[in-house]
């Protein structure tokens, strides 16, 4: 059913946490709003069905975080796991914002866990939906519902038509028909293109094949490419993004949180050859999980093993697929396919390497390894008590960094620095104004809600009163310096 | 036993789930799964009759159908649920009541209305008729065969909850020495009486549908409270009866009336407006298989307060011995049925929340985040 698409002062493309942030606030702002979702109904919501909580900022506790996280604390994080990757004036401007979004999101629908209800230790920093991300897009989509913004599912934007800096209209395959789409102005929300194994290969080459997509596979980075064709500017890279290590035996697409293996760090981990090839026991599984996605990617094959015994099975979260199990090393190594003599010796050479110590997986203990290459240099514990256990590893992409420059107005610049004249940007598409490289659990639903509000309020006043709005609001800091 | 398709759902259920835990703020059954890692069969008959069907988790997960872990927790729970219920009944042989239940409750009902209805007919003859004008019940049933025959059904009924009950206190892993714990049992009884598991902090659930509503815990409430307090009438009446030695029809302003008449009513409402919440849910979380059960048991109890106001209303008519009788049937058809029907559902709920209670307090304490 396609009713008339004409006559929408602010389009929206793509249903996830931005694009209705944007399609709300554009509302509040007067305008009249049409949203196209690529993805069928119950596919809704690209990443964001698969998040869970956002990080805010907060001087003090809130009815759904503890504590305080300070903006130098938040931007401190964002230094840290970007290493300095980000635009300092863009990414001050959402920590600072970040403190309205929860009672902002509250105002719609979305709910909240209690501050202490987290099963992670980010109950501080981090809000958590209650029910996750899918049951926060419920609440943003009845909401919509009730304030008038027309959506649209199964809508693959394909094309845009920009002339001189001004968006005119989008192409969209609307249940398969090829349909012309105009607006006043527009805001792009439409994610990365993670789920483009084509462009993934063109990025990272071959190994590209080997990648699992986390996330939704509605993600094509259709809308990113074309804008760039069109000569906008891009930031980031395109190897940039969000790429964990997780269980090898996951869905190709849309597997969300259940891949995720937490049992790196209590032992060894071996590529297809038998052979160990990074420091397990380096930092914190939650400050070096997005590291190993990278890792496991350069090994032959793009796999990984990660071995324990039974001294600390059951000392992780649970996984959705059980562990491969033998009494022996030798009869796991032969199960899964690897060659048996290699992994006896690596794990008896790591063995040897083990020190005594005192095992604590909550601090940086003393249980390493001396003299073995690569060291393991926390909870490095003897593997020697069967049953033995291993879990395949393969990297899981979740999303992509490579997408448009915006200004503080979530306003997507021109190749040189100049404006767009009514072109908005949120959420995964520009998160790389903020996030260069690195994550930090929970800041993608924040730039998406931060950028889908500032988006949806300046595409309503650029099409509702196009003199005041480039008038009136003045342009501070632009893009990164560098 | 448990089939192995229902366990290997139940356990798919679990991995996904205690893998997942977002679900964790919305009821007890996901953090209950939280502190296990290991789903037997104990572990999912635990977790299934602790599960208050809300319907919650089944909108808010990216996991459920057309996803393909395609699972679905308020179905299998149910389907699990009903499991249960064939394995912890008493006598063991009446398990298979619960195979097409709303048809065999349903044939039971007119089974006894008409032997009920034949017997009288032999045994009063036209005094079945007669208008009795102080409304005195036992001028057509003596209250010793009255009192004598639910005396025996409802002792019986009684026995067979309360060993299903036992049964299932067992299977779940608990000791008969854990059932007397005061502060346990205080917490179960707040998450019974208030239905907490249903409400989530004042939203209501999804049911019938994906909007937040309350309707199915008001709806229970006053079918709850309904029976509780037609429980009291009756209590109440004996009570009159017995020690009071007040052999007469109780006055329309007495005690057992009031609670009767409210306990009615209540028990009117409330059934009537689960039923409409059954008609508008979503077919996708419901086992049909188990319509029948739900359908009887809404009929009969229903069908027992209609006629019993009826009863109160015409006492002093000549409708009065075949209301009586009438009346009489459907309740003894609800005790004979109890133990084998929907109803058990309360027995083995209110003992999962009392086990979630106490496995709260054997908890350690949580540590307030830095």
């Amino acid at each position: 059913m396609i009713n008339d698409l004409s006559g929408f002062d602010v389009l929206v493309v793509g249903g996830g946490n931005a694009g209705l942030a944007a399609a709300l606030s554009a509302r509040e702002g007067g305008a009249k709003v049409l949203l196209l979702e690529s993805a069928p109904q119950w596919f809704r919501a690209g990443n964001s069905r698969h998040t869970r909580d956002l990080r805010c900022m907060h001087d003090a506790p809130t009815p759904v975080m503890s504590g305080a996280y300070t903006e130098d604390e938040f931007y401190k994080d964002v230094l840290s796991v970007t290493q300095g990757k980000t635009n300092e004036h863009l990414a001050r401007m959402t920590i600072r914002a970040s403190t309205e979004c929860t009672a902002w999101m509250g105002s719609y629908g979305v709910r909240f866990q209690k501050a202490l209800g987290g099963t992670l230790q980010l109950g501080r920093t981090n809000a958590f939906f209650l029910g996750g991300g899918k049951a926060m897009m419920n609440a943003y989509y009845d909401a919509a519902e009730r304030v008038g913004i027309h959506v649209v599912y199964n809508a693959e934007v394909v094309a845009l038509s920009v002339t001189d800096g001004a968006f005119q209209s989008v192409t969209a395959l609307i249940e398969g028909k090829s349909t012309t789409v105009s607006a006043k102005a527009v805001v792009v929300a439409s994610g990365g293109f993670e789920s483009n194994l084509e462009w993934l290969k063109e990025a990272w080459g071959p190994m590209a094949e080997n990648f699992l997509i986390r996330g939704t596979p509605y993600n094509k980075g259709k809308v990113l490419k074309c804008l760039l064709d069109l000569g906008l500017e891009s930031i980031s890279d395109a190897k940039e993004g969000h790429m964990v290590a997780i269980d090898g035996r996951s869905p190709k697409f849309d597997g969300g949180i259940v891949t995720r293996l937490d049992c790196v760090s209590l032992g060894i981990v071996v590529n297809n050859k038998g052979e160990r090839f990074y420091d397990e026991g380096e930092d914190f599984w939650p400050k070096r999980y997005a590291i190993w996605g990278r890792l496991v990617a350069e090994q032959p094959d793009q796999v990984g093993y990660s071995f324990i015994d039974s001294k600390t099975m059951g000392k992780f979260m649970p996984t959705l697929f059980p562990p491969h199990r033998a009494n022996t090393i030798g009869e796991l190594a032969q199960a899964l396919k690897l060659p048996v003599g290699q992994v006896e010796a690596t794990i008896k050479a790591y063995n040897d390497a083990v020190q005594p110590g005192t095992f604590n997986h909550e601090t940086l203990d003393d249980c390493k390894t001396t003299g073995l290459k690569p060291a393991k240099s926390h909870w490095a514990l003897k593997i020697d008590k069967p049953p033995y256990y291993a879990y395949p590893l393969r990297p899981g992409l979740t999303f992509t960094y490579l997408g448009l420059m915006v200004n503080d107005r979530a306003m997507a610049l021109m190749k040189g620095g100049d404006r767009t004249k009514n072109i908005f940007a949120a959420g995964e598409i520009m998160a790389g104004n903020i996030l260069g490289m690195g994550y930090a659990a929970g800041i993608g639903v924040t730039i998406g809600t931060v950028f889908g509000r500032i988006a949806g309020r300046e595409a309503a006043m650029q099409a509702l009163h196009p003199t005041s709005a480039s008038v009136v609001v003045p342009e501070v800091a632009l893009h990164a310096a560098s | 036993m448990l089939p192995a398709e229902l366990l290997e759902e139940g356990q798919h259920l679990m991995a996904v789930c205690n893998s997942c835990r977002y679900c964790e703020g919305f009821c007890a059954v996901w953090q209950a799964m939280e502190t296990r890692t290991v789903f037997d069969e104990k572990d999912l008959n635990y977790l299934s009759n602790l599960c208050h069907n809300c319907s919650e988790c089944y909108y808010s997960c990216q996991y459920s159908p057309p996803h393909e872990f395609a699972i679905n927790p308020p179905k299998t729970f149910a389907k699990l649920r009903v499991y249960t219920y064939e394995l912890y009944a008493w006598p063991g042989p009446m398990a298979k009541a619960f195979h097409k239940n709303g048809i065999k409750v349903t044939m039971l009902t007119v089974l006894i209305l008409v032997a009920v209805m034949t017997c009288a007919s032999f045994v009063l003859g036209g005094q079945l008729f007669m208008t009795v004008h102080d409304g005195n019940f036992y001028k057509i049933v003596p209250h010793a065969v009255m009192s004598i025959a639910f005396a025996v059904v409802g002792t019986f009924s009684a026995l067979a909850l309360l060993l299903g009950f036992l049964r299932f206190w067992r299977n779940v892993g608990e000791s008969y020495s854990t059932l007397a714990k005061p502060g346990a049992l205080a917490t179960a009884a707040k998450d019974i009486f208030t239905l907490v598991n249903l409400d989530n902090g004042g939203d209501g659930c999804s049911y019938p549908t994906e909007k937040s509503s309350e309707a199915l815990k008001w709806f229970h409430h006053v079918t709850f409270y309904g029976f509780l307090s037609c429980f009291i009438a009756t209590t109440l009446g004996a009570f009159y009866y017995f020690v009071l030695g007040q052999h007469g029809p109780p006055a329309f302003t007495s005690l057992p009336v009031i609670f009767g008449t409210v306990g009615g009513i209540g028990l009117i409402v409330g059934p009537i407006g689960l039923w409409v919440l059954m008609q508008r849910r979503n077919e996708e979380i419901v086992d049909k298989s188990q319509n029948g059960m739900d359908l009887s048991f809404i009929f009969l109890l229903v069908a027992i307060s209609i006629s019993g106001l009826l009863l109160l209303v015409l006492r002093q008519s000549a409708a009065m011995g075949s209301l009586l009788l009438i009346h009489l049937s459907f309740v003894m058809t609800l005790f004979l049925t109890m133990p084998y029907g929907r109803f058990v559902h309360g027995i083995y709920r209110s003992g999962a929340l009392l086990k979630w209670s106490l496995e709260r307090s054997r908890q350690p304490k949580a540590k307030p985040a830095a």
